[in-house]
């Protein structure tokens, strides 16, 4: 017994120098070299980070494509879900709210062309992404707010959707950052 | 089809495409044949050196479980300690605080145990180091130590009668140096150049297009998302885990974690044929696991696709499925894939959240965790499918009135009696844990704890009582997912989980192995016509009834009050 306790002790120190050393520091060396060097890909503006690639931020302008709903705000120091059940009647009461609000400012759009991202939580409560339907029932709105021809938003959407991975394999998203950054742009 | 679904058929090959070629390279690594890894040698004669260890020294199935305990009790308190001590160590940039002593029990039983439920969040709980010496540490250790008693249970039937299991370190050791390690850097850097971090600065800072300021926590992650998976620990180092963006950036990221997971639990059922010379006997287990698989996943996909009913009445579009707690990059169908991978396999880490899906799929992903042994998790999922093919033996052999024989050796009381204890303790653990949880819910429910039983839940009714049973029936499972709404970081949950844990993990492991070692040391009965032969279709849907039987038996009435309670209130 005493000789497992030695051995243990001994195996456990010498596997961490290796596990919790040597390994994430290659890791983090070789992480050194993708974009963003390992911190995350960040987007710029004139020289200052507006965000990062990744991660959704809250949109509630009128002028700017919306994102999902998310539970935590878009936080991004602390992410989350609703965790709210299928058959919860708080729950089913907020996504009806959001059917309203949607129904609000979008005039003459029917419930039926709402897709269930727009108002449903995401899991992470950071979803950088929209589904192209998503995005294609605002665009009337945001066109009208820019004083834009709805042609130029409709393909600014186009362009900025992705389709699926080598085009076979899940689904197609739009980045709602990198759509309204695009936005800002034709502006100028 | 669909892209969606034809997502998760590629997901599916590709996992076989490696898993299978894997699996025959672990047979010839433990059975110290050659291999083209074999340069790693000098790696493992140091450590062996350092730790004083001979390799060469053969174990009998008690020795070796000694060896397993000690080491494990060595991480427990050297892991309690350190958690509860965090904020004092260094690499602490954003000044997170030290655990409480119960949540610091709990989380370092939660990850010895290779079970990873997280009663904290990654962002605000723990620091830098203890997500490497701790958490990045145990997953590969934890993983090991279920892969090392595994191949000693292989060693009980690889030759005719036998006492000796080979050295549990050396099997230890070659799990981390042959396959978990250099496994875990090509999927690091994967997922690093795919966009998880991987540098050491703290919380980042920014002002948002829309003028919000906003934080964000970052970190060395993709290191430990790597063996997360690989290992079927899946704790994740951000708190939602593979949904969060960084965690699991892209489409591709989500297959390399979907594959990752599943290719140990596959490959070793793999290994353990070709370890004893008896691959049909492997292909059968296989078929068995993966007929249940499917099973699970094919109404799970229906429940998920066909969309919320109760948004349905709203009117609005559900094309893709449902939605909530779900993100788009990934979409339903890899998300339902990914929820039953990761249940009937013990990782427990999530791309959506569990508590957020349709009621049905509830009951498939707590089922998946009853049952434990389709795949199962790394090692651990063999040695449970193994305590019902013992109990299929014993019924087979009463129903055909012969004394009953497993692989020559003759399956007797003590053995029997060993599967049973095992077999009835898991009905026992998450129906005595839901039971108690729901008399502290209902009686006390304004004791004074961090949260309060009264808040506990985060969903009212039946889905509030199968928040409950999923973290009971997690915790039971070593899985670590969890209907996250439950309010689960106080003094009762922590103790509660903590103790399920220990006993779901320990007993499972040492049942079967002292079932092996007893069996492999009995004298070797030739086969003859009157054997009941373990490696054909006809046994394997004997095992598939025993575990359709068992479950049922101890579960249905449990799974009634919750998730098909729902499903049904639903329907009207």
């Amino acid at each position: 017994m005493k000789k497992y306790i030695i051995q243990s002790i001994r195996l456990t120190l010498v596997l961490a120098v290796l596990l919790c050393g040597i390994y994430p520091m290659i890791v983090a060396f070789a992480g050194g070299f993708s974009t963003g060097n390992g911190g995350g890909e960040k987007i710029t503006r004139n020289g200052k980070v507006v965000g990062y690639a990744r991660l959704g931020q809250n949109f509630s302008k009128p002028e700017y494509f919306w994102g999902r709903p998310s539970a935590v705000g878009y936080n991004a120091a602390g992410s989350g879900g609703s965790n709210k059940g299928a058959s919860n009647p708080d729950y089913l009461k907020q996504v009806s709210d959001r059917i309203d609000t949607l129904l609000k400012y979008h005039p003459g759009l029917k419930r039926s062309e709402i897709p269930a991202d727009m108002v449903t939580a995401s899991g992470s409560g950071l979803d950088p992404n929209i589904s192209p339907q998503g995005a294609a029932i605002q665009i009337k709105r945001v066109a009208a707010y820019r004083k834009l021809d709805e042609k130029i938003v409709a393909e600014l959407v186009a362009k900025h959707t992705e389709g699926p991975l080598l085009g076979l394999f899940g689904p197609s998203t739009i980045n709602v950052l990198k759509l309204n950054l695009a936005l800002d742009e034709i502006k100028k | 089809m669909n892209t969606e679904l034809l997502g998760i058929l590629a997901t599916y090959l590709l996992t076989l495409v490696i898993a299978i070629p894997l699996g025959k390279y672990l047979a010839k690594v433990f059975a110290g044949e050659r291999v083209w890894t074999d340069f790693l040698k000098p790696l493992e004669t140091g450590i062996f050196k350092i730790s004083g260890i001979n390799p060469k020294e053969e174990m009998n199935w008690k020795q070796a479980m000694k060896a397993m305990l000690t080491v494990n009790l060595v991480w427990l308190v050297y892991g309690f300690f350190v958690l509860m001590y965090q904020d004092k160590l260094p690499l602490n940039p954003d000044g997170n605080p030290g655990m409480t002593p119960d949540l610091a029990f709990n989380t370092i039983i939660s990850f010895v145990v290779n079970c990873n439920l997280q009663h904290y969040s990654g962002e605000t709980g723990v620091t830098y180091l203890t997500q490497h010496v701790i958490m990045m540490f145990m997953m590969f250790v934890s993983c090991a130590t279920g892969i090392a008693a595994a191949v000693v249970f292989f060693k009980a039937f690889r030759d005719k009668t036998t006492e000796k299991l080979g050295n549990f370190w050396d099997f230890f050791v070659k799990s981390i140096t042959r396959l978990l390690l250099p496994l875990s850097l090509v999927m690091a850097v994967i997922l690093a150049f795919n966009g998880t971090p991987t540098s050491y600065e703290g919380k980042d800072q920014f002002i948002s297009l829309q003028g919000d300021t906003v934080n964000v926590s970052r970190g060395p992650a993709a290191g430990m998302i790597a063996i997360k998976h690989l290992g079927t620990n899946g704790g994740g180092w951000f708190g939602t885990n593979s949904s969060h963006p960084l965690e699991n950036p892209n489409y591709i990221t989500n297959t390399v974690e979907l594959v990752a997971q599943v290719i140990i639990p596959i490959a070793m059922v793999i290994a353990f044929g070709i370890f004893i010379r008896r691959r049909k006997l492997s292909w059968v287990i296989f078929g068995v696991m993966t007929v249940g698989m499917l099973l699970l996943l094919i109404p799970t996909l229906s429940a998920e696709l066909g969309g919320s009913p109760a948004l349905e009445k709203m009117g609005i579009s559900q094309t893709t499925g449902a939605m909530e707690g779900k993100e788009v990059r990934f979409g339903p169908a890899i998300s339902a894939y990914w929820s039953t991978v990761t249940t009937i396999i013990s990782t427990g880490s999530v791309n959506s959240m569990h508590d957020s899906t349709m009621p049905l799929t509830g009951a498939w992903q707590l089922l998946g965790m009853m049952i434990n042994s389709f795949y199962g998790g790394c090692g651990v999922g063999i040695l449970n499918y193994f305590i019902y093919l013992i109990i299929a033996v014993f019924i087979s052999g009463l129903m055909v009135g012969r004394t009953p024989e497993f692989l020559g050796h003759k399956v007797e009381a003590r053995e029997v009696k060993i599967a049973a204890l095992v077999t009835l303790l898991s009905p026992f653990l998450i129906l005595a844990g839901t039971a108690l949880s729901s008399f502290v819910f209902t009686n006390y429910a304004q004791a004074e704890w961090a949260v309060q039983p009264q808040s506990w839940l985060n969903n009212p009714s039946f889905h509030g009582f199968s928040e409950m049973l999923y973290e009971v029936t997690s915790s039971n499972a070593n899985n670590g997912s969890g209907f996250e709404g439950l309010g689960d970081n106080n003094v009762f949950w922590n103790v509660l989980t903590g103790f399920v844990l220990l006993l779901g993990r320990f007993l499972p492991i040492i049942g079967p192995i002292a079932i092996a070692g007893l069996l492999g040391r009995k004298k070797y009965i030739p086969e003859s016509a009157g054997t009941l032969k373990t490696d054909t279709l006809t046994f394997g849907l004997m095992t598939f009834a025993v575990i359709l039987i068992l479950n049922a038996l101890s579960y249905f009435p449990a799974l009634a009050l919750g998730p098909l309670a729902e499903y049904f209130t639903m329907l009207k």
